[in-house]
This record gives C-alpha cells, structure tokens and sequence, in this order.
C-alpha cells in the first residue's frame, strides 16, 4: 500500500522537530529513513504509526487518510529498536497478541501463528519466554508479531542496532527476504548508511528534519545532492579538500593542486569550493596527479586503506588492492580521478 | 544466594556469631518465655515452671465474661486486613499507573499532594474522621474503619506503585497499541504483568499493617461486633477486674502466629518492595 506523507510537521511545545515534510513510499517499496541522530526520522516514524500526532499535514494510507486515526484503528506493524516483546508471554502468545486483542478464535491464532513462525523460522520456539532466546531470535519474534495482522504498513525502527555484526548481517538479508516475499510496504529507519542501502530500494537521507536527497542507493551514492550526502554515504567514507575556484579549475588555497572541472565553468573565480574525492577515485589510475605524506595505513584484508596528506594540511583517503610496498611515513604520488570528483559550493550544494 | 552462604575464608564467623547471640540473648529468652508462659503454670517469683495447662488457651473456645467470641474478633480482623489490601491494590495500581504514563493535568500537583500525604501524620485526623464517620453513619462499623485505613495508606501505595511502572519500557506500551490494543487492555495486559512482584509485595504489605492496626479501630470501630484482634488484646490488658497476664500473652500469640506464617511463606516477595521491577 502506498504511504503519502502531505505536508507533515511536527513539534513537541515549541521545539520544531519536522517542518512540510513530503514523503511517498510507493507500494510493495522499501524506502529507508537515514539520518544522524536526531535529525527527526524516528518522529516521523512514530507519526505514521499513530503514537504521535501531527501536528499539522496530512497523512495517506493509499487513499485513506488516517492523519487523525489513533494507532489502533492504524494497520502498521512496528519492529522496534528493543524488539518491545512481552515479557510475560511465550513466543506464541507475543505474536498472536494482535490477534487476541481484534478476540479471533483461538483455532485461528493458533492457525496463523503457526503459519507465520514457519515464514520467520523460529517455529521451534513458540513454547518459550523472550527471556530464553538469543538477540536475533528476538529479533524474527518482533517481525512475526509485526507481520502477523497483514499491516498496511511495516515500521522497522532501528532494527539490527542491537545485534551482533554477523547476525546483523544476516537478519539484513531476512528482513529484506520477508519483505519481499510478503510485498508490504516497509519503511526502516536507520542511521547506518550500509543498512540503508544495502537493504532499501530508495533512501531518504534525513538532517534537522528535512529529506535532503531522496533516491535509490546507486543514485544517491554517485549524484549527491549536497556535501552533507556525499559524507553520510561511502564507507570508508569520502574526504573532504577545501579551496577556491580558479579559471574553471578546483584549486587549493596553497596552489598545490589544480583541477579542472566541468561543473565550475562560469563559476567566479575565488568562489569557496569543497571537493569531495571518494577512497577508490583516489590512488592509481587517476588522471591528475597529487604528492603527499602517508600518515595512516590500514589492512583490510583484500583492500588496504590510506590516510594521505597533501602538503598544506589537508587529508585525503585512498582504498586500493592489497599491497604491501607503502608504509606510514613514504612519500607517494598517486592520481585523482577527476571525472568521479564532486565539487560543492560554500552552501554544500553540489555544482 | 548461595554464594554468599558460603562461609568467608578471611576472617573465622565464631567470634561474630558469639556476639550476635550474646546480643539477642534477650530477646529470644522473652520469645520464650512468651511461649512457655501460655501453655505453663509457676510459682510466683520463680522462672521454672511447674506445670503444663492448657487453661490460658481456653478463650478459643470459651467466651471471656464481657468479652466478644474470639473467632468473630478474628474473622473481623481478616475481614478488615482483606480489605484493605484490595482496596490499596486496586486504587494504587491504578492511580500509580495515570501519575505514572498519562498526560493528565495538574499532574504534579496530585505527585506532590501523595508525596504530603503519605508524610501527614494522619493520628491528628483522628477527631475529624471520627466526627465524619459519626454524622455518615458509619461509626463503628468494618467499612468505615476499613476506607479510613485504605485511604491512610494509600499515598504510601500509590508512590510505590508509581516507582514500578516508571521502570517498565514505553516500548512495551507503542508496541501494545499499535497491536492494536486499548489503552485499558495495554494496563491490564501488558504493563500490570510487569509488576507483579510489586503488587505482592504492596498486597502483603498492606495486608500486614491491616493486621496489626491498632489505633484506627480503637477509636472507629470499638464494638463488641466490629472488634478487631488488636483491640481485643487491648481491652485484655484494660480490664482490671479479670487480670490475666498468661491469657493475654496466649493471645498475643495467636494474633501473631498468622504474621509469622505470612513471612516465612511471602519474605522473598517482601524484599521486593525495595528492589526494582523486572528486566524487559
């Protein structure tokens, strides 16, 4: 089902948290809300399940609109950050919980229960207590009592902040598997670039309460609108040079480096400029050479990570294929691509 | 538990265990006596005694000249303990949980008035409340006497009851709501559960005091048909024509063998009071 969020905004007293946002998760889509903290996507989030009002705006559950509807007459499921499972109750009883309130037949719960604990896998778990099950069994208990009523919407608020790296790995794929194969709208709120786009098929990236780019993974990652974008997604992530524009070429206050770009013709010269240069645009294969100091290294593994900097004190990063020939301390030249560049005026919009 | 049982290998237990028991030498040898001294008879300046009778246990089954029957004195005294603890866990979990989650007004004004209330020595109410039951009706009688204590003490439960639900997660509620329950089925379904080591606690509690209640129905209720077990103990000791020292500590007895038999059962649920709620 289609989600439209009209003009939504939302203040707690005096304190404007969300101001005209416009928001639409077409049907079957998961869309991710990524921001740092408190950049308002967990008010959003608690706005389109009904726990908070907003405070002006509209908000449309395909043609419904339910912007004055409590959360109990709301059909959203909600995963949230502490999974929120019922102490009290065993697995079972936690997933039919829903069903018991809307008073089904006891044949019935026990029937879609059964049902959607075969779809999550934890079938084998119904007798037990939260207590007694690991953080990413939790975890699918959360998602089946959240999918179990069919919900218009499902609501994942942080979901794999509390698990471990590789289990969170691994519920990334299932979360995306059951969304997938049950075609609910999904929207996750996160503020781990890697989950949003590895999970998502759009990102809204969020910051003091305003979407600032909205867009799939892919686009957003090589056309970021502002340089706030360009540094939330990456990882590692992408470094940062300021300098003045000169004659239709990026240059650093020092005159050290100059590079020429497109995007500046017709831009005055002197104008403040940032550019953002991303670990694997900068290393070997570039077109436009740059000498500095390798002051970090860091083995991945398959990939070795660098931290260099340039004589005036500025620092780039470069990810390149394993090799063992550079050391803290040696001086390189290694080459920026020019073309993958992003150059962003002093407002942190791209040019 | 078990662990600490355990006896400490740096310093030897014998020297403190020596001085605790030469400390409450005292006080056991009186919980023996008050024992010895109801079922036994002894010479008057002696310690030992000289024989075994059963007669100061007599008021269980004969009526005391002037005295009401001792088994409606003690239905009385459950009757108004029973009470009082339903009335205290009904009002105080209910109350707790409004002070404690909902947005209502004048909210820290009612936090304040229970906190003002609960330190208000109620003993100076005492006339007004006599005065009151008096022109309702309901002087010397079980239910007067019974509102009069539940009310006393329910500041003490509300603030209790509060402290336990600030500890149970908001996330636990979102996720009842937006299951789709009611506010009401979120309370009763979900959050009381959570507390359920708190309303023992606060129940035994309130049961006990209910119990020991001294002064309230003294005043309130001192008939021979609302009497209550203290205030028939009382009236043992007022009596100056029928002196009995060994009756009046039998039934000191009886009145506190219910007590003792509530905590070695419940003392684990007791301790709960002042521990936190459960892990979410």
């Amino acid at each position: 089902m289609r989600i439209l969020l009209d003009k939504f905004s939302k203040s707690f007293g005096a304190t404007k948290v969300i101001e005209d946002m416009d928001l639409n998760v077409g049907s079957g889509e998961m869309l991710a809300l990524l921001g740092p903290s408190g950049c308002g996507k967990s008010t959003t989030l608690f706005a389109i399940c009904g726990i908070h009002r907003p405070t002006s705006g509209r908000i449309l559950f395909g043609n419904r609109d339910v912007t004055s509807l409590s959360s109990q007459e709301r059909n959203v499921g909600v995963v949230f950050q502490s999974y929120a499972l019922y102490p009290h109750m065993t697995v079972a009883e936690n997933i039919g919980f829903p069903l018991t309130v809307r008073r089904m037949t006891a044949a019935e719960i026990n029937k879609r229960v059964a049902e959607i604990a075969a779809l999550v896998h934890i079938d084998n778990l119904l007798d037990r207590k939260p207590s007694q099950l690991s953080g990413g069994q939790q975890q699918r208990v959360a998602l089946a009592r959240a999918l179990i009523r069919r919900p218009d919407v499902l609501l994942l608020d942080e979901p794999l902040a509390n698990l471990d790296a590789k289990l969170r790995l691994e519920m990334r794929s299932e979360i995306r598997r059951l969304q997938k194969e049950t075609g609910i709208t999904a929207i996750l709120v996160t503020h781990d670039q890697v989950e949003a786009m590895s999970m998502c098929d759009r990102i809204a990236i969020m910051k003091a309460g305003e979407i600032v780019q909205i867009a799939t993974p892919s686009e957003m990652y090589n056309d970021p609108r502002t340089a706030f974008v360009a540094g939330f997604l990456g990882n590692p992530p992408i470094s940062f040079l300021t300098g003045r524009a000169k004659q239709g070429a990026f240059a650093l206050d020092d005159g050290g480096l100059k590079l020429p770009l497109a995007a500046l013709s017709g831009i005055p010269d002197g104008t403040a400029l940032t550019l953002g240069i991303r670990p694997e645009h900068f290393g070997i294969g570039g077109d436009v050479p740059v000498e500095g100091k390798v002051t970090f290294a860091e083995t991945q593994g398959r990939e070795n990570l660098y931290d260099v900097v340039l004589p005036d004190g500025s620092a780039l990063r470069s990810i390149q294929p394993a090799r063992s020939d550079v050391k803290p301390g040696d001086s390189v030249r290694w080459s920026l691509d020019s073309k993958a560049a992003l150059v962003f005026g002093e407002d942190g919009r791209r040019l | 538990m078990s662990e600490q049982s355990k006896v400490s290998a740096n310093f030897s237990s014998l020297p403190v265990i020596l001085l605790l028991g030469l400390v409450s030498l005292p006080l056991v040898l009186m919980y023996a006596y008050l024992l010895l001294d109801t079922v036994s008879n002894s010479e008057a300046g002696s310690l030992i005694p000289s024989e075994f009778t059963l007669e100061h246990w007599s008021f269980l089954w004969q009526m005391k000249p002037g005295k009401p029957n001792i088994w409606l004195v003690t239905l009385n005294t459950f009757i108004f303990a029973s009470c009082i603890t339903a009335v205290i866990l009904i009002v105080s979990s209910m109350a707790g949980y409004v002070l404690s989650r909902l947005n209502l007004p004048a909210r820290g004004f009612f936090l304040a008035g229970v906190m003002v209330l609960h330190a208000f020595p109620s003993v100076t109410l005492i006339i007004a409340i006599f005065i009151v039951l008096q022109y309702i009706g309901l002087y010397n009688s079980l239910v007067g006497v019974i509102l009069v204590k539940s009310a006393i003490d329910l500041p003490l439960g509300i603030w209790l009851m509060k402290g336990f639900y600030d500890t149970v997660p908001w996330e636990i509620e979102m996720a009842g709501i937006v299951d789709g329950a009611s506010r009401f089925a979120v309370w009763r379904r979900l959050v009381l559960p959570q507390i359920k080591p708190a309303i023992m606690a606060l129940g035994l509690f309130s049961f006990l005091t209910g119990w020991s209640e001294f002064i309230l129905p003294q005043v309130l209720a001192p008939g021979a048909h609302v009497q209550v077990l203290s205030v028939y103990l009382a009236s043992l000791i007022a009596d100056d024509n029928n002196f009995d020292f060994a009756t009046f500590k039998a039934v000191g007895v009886f009145y506190v063998i219910p007590v003792l038999i509530l905590y070695v059962f419940f003392q684990k649920h007791l301790m709960n009071i002042y521990g936190g709620g459960t892990k979410g």
